[in-house]
């Protein structure tokens, strides 16, 4: 199998990304043109100029056109995408390789959910009619499975870890406070999210992704185009998706303290972008932190840590905004929430900031100047799970 | 030689204390406690229960082609509760599988039906016993299930010798389809009927086994009228046999073969046993225990059961797993119901809790699979039947958040013995009681209901727990 990749043959020349938020007042169709728009204003790009769309949502809507209906479009191909909590990064993956393909000059992708419209708190799958045999758990209490099998693996005090979780919250929450855009902006520290009730294994709310609506969009072009809209396009350099075969539910080797389907997504994506040091290498990273434990294995699992001194590199502050690899700066799922056709998109709109210098001054990282920045998404619980690491650049390489 | 082959009782893990019922309602609420299905079981998953070892011990030669549900309490009507337990078992398709379904003396007419059959039979009880708050029938009343395997060979361990009927309509306790609470006519009226119809029976049963009162070493009289059944074991002036309903209360339509399979637990070879159930009218059936039992005692005894019950119940719990009183839900979406054609294609693995293994990398999958994840070999599976399998705890969480009849779900990711690994829900414990490395058997559970529909599948229940076995 080969993973060519299409490194520096499609760049993103436009990004809109509404506030992440309980938006009570708007529904769907409002949140997708307000990311649209934003987008569109930001490219200097008329909507219907643009040749086909990419659109995410996992169970806002369905088809085409539930996008092509709210912004009018005329006679567009628009399409629906669904891959779990990737589904956003996936609508733009798929853009990326339609104009890379040559099949056409501009493409939206284009993410969105309205998530609280359920009636219900968190994010609630909709039942496929099945044999009543599946699993009924949250997510919540599948990735909380991951804090004790680390603990025991590495040798962590089970107190120790609970606190260097809490630091991951905090941080992101820290962030986040410095983000207008973020649905939580208020700094959090350990011992306040350490003294919160468990709600499944030792999680409490506190490590869990915040629940919110949200769109957010990206309009991507051939590499060689780039420059007729921005003077800061950043250039995809890797693009690399992972759908797990659930073998980690069967096999008893599986250990709880991995997901194997990151670390491939990661070293594809690396190949793909010649990263041979991503420590070093990368400005930042946007990862998917749905829950605490699962921030703290992705820093090993996309080897910005050694396996086992994730926990050790998170108290060093090695992950802060100021730290050697700034992990979700803009506050992460953490302090956005969740909404899942949005999130990918808007983890790449806060690489879109920091890259070309537009990140607010009291949310700036620290090594810009490296000029590369990956986001991840995860969908699925451990053992089963999909997976996507992008890496885009601000110069062409 | 015909008669019984096997026997089981199942006894559920919890009690409930009658002085919790006196605490609430204002009064002392008896000695003693109850014994109570767990939220996630009904009277079908509790003849399960008891039908599993009890065709464990019959032997893999003892197939039966009849298969005999008697409860006065089945989740269903109009569908045959008998069909869940016979996938359970995983039955051959050619054996029959009936309900005996709404009165009490169903459970003595299915053994009776059984013994003067001529093929293999299993009789299988379940029986959940509610009533009224602060009634007689919540108090006196105890869940449980019952089976008996019955055919003929050398098997047997306990002979059929014969048994006669009494049959007169009175009206004695009654129940509407659907409520809660059994009325009951004056008791003395019961009595007088229960005395009289069971001399008849008494009498008529002896002559017809041949046998004479001396002969008899232990009288089993069971019925739901507990003034009546204490007449009748005086008046019978044979020793009396086990008393289970004074541990755990009266259960309805299981009695008759919990009783019978308790006895045999601590029979003799040569006992002469009458079974004696006082049921609108009297049903009397006379068994001689063989020299077989010796070698062919139950696996699965009935008083460690009872003795292994968790009295910790609280009885606020109690009320809301009988849906007596209904506490708010989570507030979490409801499950939906049941695809009734994905269980239909999935009956071994929903019901049977059978995987599949790899013929060329032995590799277990748990769902069963047709492509397998070493490898990737397709349509090289084996089935490999799981539900006697017994598994270890490899990690654990309680989820608080997640929709239950009874929160919080306890979940596990448990190995089995042999190979194979599934995450699965643990039931019957306290989140405290379980622990990476906790042993783990599986059982049969209802997990939900939606749109009338019981969704049936196999959680796992901790063996040996921190404080060893009595409280998993």
């Amino acid at each position: 199998m080969s993973s060519h990749g299409i490194r520096d043959r499609v760049a993103i020349i436009g990004m809109g990304c509404t506030p992440f938020r309980e938006h009570w007042d708007k529904g769907t169709d409002d949140l997708l043109i307000d990311a649209a728009t934003e987008c569109c204003e930001s490219a200097g790009i008329a909507r219907n100029d643009i040749d086909a769309f990419w659109f995410g949502t996992a169970q806002s809507a369905m088809s085409g056109i539930a996008l092509a209906a709210p912004l009018k479009l005329v006679n567009k191909p628009v399409t629906r995408v669904e891959n779990y909590c990737a589904t956003g990064s996936e609508a733009l993956r798929n853009a990326c390789y339609a104009v890379a393909s040559g099949a056409y000059d501009s493409a939206m992708a284009i993410g969105v959910e309205k998530v609280k419209d359920s009636g219900y708190q968190g994010l609630n799958g909709f039942p496929i009619p099945n044999d009543g045999t599946n699993r009924t758990l949250t997510a919540a209490a599948m990735f909380s499975l991951v804090a004790p099998a680390y603990a025991e693996r590495y040798g962590v005090e089970p107190d120790h870890l609970r606190r260097v979780l809490a630091r991951i919250a905090s941080k992101n929450h820290h962030n986040g406070a410095r983000n207008p855009r973020a649905l939580f902006r208020r700094e959090m520290d350990v011992d306040a999210i350490c003294a919160m009730p468990s709600v499944a294994g030792q999680l409490s709310v506190m490590d869990c992704a915040g629940v919110a609506d949200g769109s957010a969009a990206a309009i991507v072009v051939r590499a060689e185009d780039a420059h007729r809209y921005t003077d800061k396009p950043l250039f995809v350099k890797a693009l690399s998706f992972v759908a797990g075969n659930g073998s980690g539910l069967l096999d008893p080797d599986y250990n709880y303290t991995t997901f194997p389907e990151c670390v491939e997504a990661g070293r594809d994506a690396y190949a793909q972008a010649g990263i041979t040091d991503p420590r070093s290498q990368l400005a930042m990273a946007e990862v998917h932190d749905c829950f605490t434990p699962t921030e703290l294995v992705l820093m090993e699992d996309l080897g910005l840590s050694a396996r086992g001194e994730a926990w050790r590199d998170i108290e060093a502050g090695v992950f802060d905004l100021g730290g050697e690899v700034a992990v979700n700066p803009d506050g992460g799922l953490k302090s956005f929430g969740h909404p899942v056709g949005a999130s990918g998109l808007r983890m790449m709109f806060e690489c879109w900031l920091q890259l070309r210098g537009e990140a607010p001054e009291d949310r700036r990282i620290a090594h810009a100047d490296r000029g590369l920045a990956l986001t991840h998404n995860l969908g699925g619980y451990p053992g089963e799970m999909v997976s996507f690491v992008g890496i885009v650049g601000n110069e062409h390489g | 030689m015909r008669g019984i082959i096997s026997a089981a009782g199942y006894v559920p893990h919890w009690r409930l204390q009658r002085s919790a019922i006196g605490a609430f309602h204002g009064g002392r609420g008896g000695p003693g406690a109850r014994a109570v299905a767990s939220y996630d079981e009904d009277s079908t998953t509790l003849a399960v229960e008891a039908a599993r070892p009890a065709l464990a011990d019959a032997g893999p030669g003892a197939v039966p082609e009849v298969l005999w549900f008697a409860s006065s309490s089945p989740t269903y009507l109009e569908k045959t509760n008998a069909t869940v337990v016979h996938a359970a078992l995983r039955l051959p398709r050619s054996t029959a599988a009936y309900d005996a379904a709404g009165a009490v003396r169903s459970g003595v007419g299915a053994l009776r039906a059984a013994l003067d059959s001529t093929v293999t039979t299993v009789v299988v009880t379940g029986e959940l016993r509610v009533g009224m708050p602060n009634g007689g029938d919540e108090s006196a009343g105890g869940d449980a299930g019952a089976a008996l395997v019955v055919g003929d060979g050398d098997g047997v361990i306990a002979e059929y010798l014969g048994a006669a009927s009494a049959t007169r309509e009175f009206l004695d306790r009654w129940r509407s389809p659907g409520e809660l609470r059994t009325k009951q006519w004056e008791e003395k009226f019961g009595e007088n009927n229960y005395v009289a119809l069971s001399g008849q029976a008494w009498t008529d049963a002896l002559s017809s086994a041949g046998v004479i009162a001396a002969d008899v070493t232990a009288a089993i009289v069971v019925g739901p009228h507990s003034r009546a059944v204490g007449a009748v074991r005086k008046k019978l002036s044979v020793p009396s046999g086990v008393d289970i309903a004074k541990q755990i209360g009266s259960s309805g339509a299981v009695e008759a073969a919990l009783h019978l399979a308790a006895q045999l637990d601590v029979a003799s070879p040569g006992d002469v046993l009458a079974l004696v159930a006082l049921s609108d009218g009297a049903d009397v059936v006379l068994f001689r225990v063989t020299d077989a039992i010796v070698d062919r005692r139950p696996s699965r005894p009935v008083q460690p059961q009872i003795a292994a019950g968790d009295d910790s119940l609280p009885y606020s719990k109690y009320l809301a797993w009988r849906a007596v009183m209904a506490p708010e839900p989570p507030r979490r979406p409801e499950p939906a119901r049941v695809s009734a054609s994905a269980a239909g294609r999935s009956v071994e693995w929903k019901y049977g809790f059978v995987g599949s293994r790899d013929r060329s990398s032995g590799a277990v999958h748990l769902p069963p699979a047709r492509v397998s994840f070493v490898g990737g070999a397709v349509d090289d599976m084996e089935p490999i039947p799981m539900s006697e399998v017994l598994g270890t705890v490899v990690t654990l969480t309680v989820d608080r958040l997640a929709y239950s009849p009874s929160p919080p779900v306890i979940f596990a990711v448990v190995d089995f013995d042999g190979g194979g690994r599934l995450p699965l829900e643990l039931t019957d414990a306290r989140p405290e009681q379980v622990r990476v490395g906790s042993r783990v058997e599986m059982t049969f559970r209802r997990l939900n209901t939606a749109d009338g529909i019981a969704n049936y599948f196999w959680k796992g229940r901790v063996i040996d727990g921190p404080d060893e076995g009595n409280h998993p």
